[in-house]
C-alpha cells in the first residue's frame, strides 16, 4: 500500500545477487549507507519504487538497530526468506567491516599528518551532504501526504527542530512527532474509507 | 578465554560475557540507528569500565563515519580497540590483533543479531496485516519524521566534521548535497572532492 504507487519495482535474482548487491553498497556507502541504499536500490536496481522505499526506511528506521541492516533483513528476507535476511547482512556487513579494519590501521599510522585530518574534514561534510540531500528527495511524497501539505511540512521541520537543533534524545522525538503523525494520518485514513 | 593484561585491565570471559549481554541489550535500544547508542557506549566503555580512552572513543566514532560502510560498524571499530588494548596493543604483535578481530566481530554480532531477528518477525508480521488500517496509517505516518530525521542526521554529521560552522565547509556540503540531487554523479567522487578541497585548503 502506497500513497503513489506509479512505478513497478523488480525483484533480485537470488541469494548470491543480495550478497553482492549489498556488498557493493556497503562499499560505496559513506557518512551511513543511507545516501547510496536510496540510489542504488531505488534508482539503479529497481527493486523498490521511492514511495515503497518510504515506507520500508521508515520501519526500518522505527524499529530498533541499525537502520540499514534492518533494511537488508527486512528486504532479503521478504524475497529469499531466512536465507535471504542472512545473505543481504552478511554482504552489507563482511567486506565493509574488513575495509573498516583496514582504514583504522591505516588510520592508526597516519594520524599526525595535518592534511590527512583536513582531508578528513572535508570528506566529513560532503558526507553529510549526501544524507541531506537523501532526506530532501522524500519531499515530492511528503506534499502528497494523506494529512495534507502545510500539516506534513509542519511535522517534518518539527522534527528537524527537535533532533538537530535542540538535541533531544531520539526516543523522545519519535514518540511525540511519530504519535501525533501517526493519529493524524490514521484519523485520516479513517475518514477517506468510510466515504 | 586465556587472561590477558594490559594496562590494568583483563579480558576475562565474565567481562567478555558481559560486554557482549551489553551490546545485545544497545542493539535493541538503538531506536533511529547505531549514531543514537553513541552517548551510552562512551558511558559503558569509556567512564564505566574504561577500556577504551576518551581520544580512542571519538577517533573511532569519526573514522565509522567517515569510511564507507553502515554507521554500526562503529561497534566492530571500539571491539577492535577493546581486544587490541586488553591484548597489549600493537606491541604484542599476531596474539593483540587476533584478539581484535575476535572481538570486533563478537560485539558486531551482538549489536546486530537481536534488532535483526525483531526485524524479520515484525515484517512477516506487517505483510499479512498490510491492509489493516492501523499498519497504512503507520507506514505513510511515518514520513514527515522520517525526512525530519535524515535531515537532522545529515546536519548533526555536518557539525560533527565542522564544529567551527567554516563557510567553505559549510559551502562544500551544500555543493556535495546539490550535486546529489542535480545530477548523477558518483557518490565517490564527491568524497574525493570533499578530500581534495579539504587537503589543499587546509580546513
Amino acid at each position: 500500500m502506497s500513497f503513489e504507487s506509479l512505478a513497478v519495482s523488480k525483484a533480485p535474482r537470488s541469494r548470491t545477487d543480495l550478497f553482492v548487491s549489498f556488498t557493493w553498497l556497503g562499499l560505496q556507502g559513506f557518512g551511513g549507507v543511507l545516501a547510496v541504499v536510496q540510489r542504488e536500490i531505488v534508482d539503479r536496481k529497481q527493486w523498490m519504487t521511492l514511495s515503497e522505499f518510504a515506507e520500508e526506511w521508515a520501519l526500518a528506521q522505527t524499529l530498533p538497530g541499525p537502520n540499514v541492516v534492518n533494511l537488508s533483513v527486512m528486504f532479503g528476507g521478504k524475497h529469499f526468506g531466512p536465507t535471504g535476511a542472512l545473505a543481504a547482512m552478511a554482504g552489507l556487513l563482511l567486506f565493509p567491516g574488513l575495509l573498516m579494519l583496514a582504514i583504522v590501521l591505516s588510520f592508526q599510522a597516519f594520524a599526525h599528518v595535518p592534511m590527512v585530518a583536513s582531508a578528513l574534514h572535508g570528506m566529513g561534510v560532503a558526507a553529510a551532504g549526501m544524507v541531506m540531500a537523501a532526506g530532501w528527495r522524500f519531499g515530492p511524497s511528503l506534499l502528497q501526504h494523506p494529512i495534507g501539505r502545510p500539516l506534513a511540512v509542519a511535522l517534518t521541520v518539527v522534527s528537524f527542530v527537535l533532533a538537530a537543533l535542540m538535541h533531544w534524545p531520539l526516543v523522545k522525538v519519535i514518540g511525540l512527532v511519530g504519535l501525533v503523525s501517526f493519529g493524524l494520518t490514521w484519523w485520516r485514513l479513517q475518514a477517506k474509507d468510510s466515504t | 578465554m586465556v587472561a590477558l593484561a594490559s594496562q590494568g585491565q583483563y579480558m576475562t570471559l565474565a567481562l567478555f560475557l558481559d560486554l557482549f549481554m551489553h551490546f545485545c541489550m544497545l542493539s535493541l535500544l538503538a531506536v533511529g540507528g547505531a549514531l543514537a547508542i553513541v552517548p551510552e557506549m562512551h558511558r559503558y566503555l569509556v567512564t564505566d569500565l574504561q577500556l577504551l580512552t576518551e581520544t580512542t572513543f571519538s577517533q573511532s566514532v569519526t573514522l565509522a563515519q567517515i569510511a564507507p560502510g553502515p554507521n554500526i560498524l562503529l561497534v566492530a571499530v571500539m571491539g577492535w580497540n577493546i581486544g587490541l588494548q586488553a591484548a597489549g596493543g600493537f606491541e604484542a604483535g599476531w596474539t593483540a590483533m587476533g584478539m581484535g578481530v575476535l572481538m570486533a566481530t563478537s560485539l558486531l554480532i551482538a549489536a546486530v543479531l537481536p534488532s535483526s531477528l525483531l526485524s524479520y518477525f515484525t515484517v512477516k508480521w506487517l505483510q499479512l496485516h498490510q491492509h489493516a488500517r492501523s499498519v497504512r496509517a503507520f507506514r505513510s505516518g511515518m514520513l514527515p519524521l522520517v525526512m525530519g530525521l535524515m535531515l537532522s542526521a545529515g546536519w548533526l554529521l555536518q557539525t560533527a566534521s565542522n564544529p567551527t560552522m567554516d563557510w567553505r565547509l559549510l559551502l562544500i556540503c551544500a555543493l556535495s548535497m546539490l550535486l546529489v540531487l542535480k545530477t548523477r554523479v558518483h557518490l565517490l567522487w564527491l568524497m574525493l572532492g570533499g578530500a581534495v578541497l579539504g587537503a589543499v585548503l587546509g580546513l
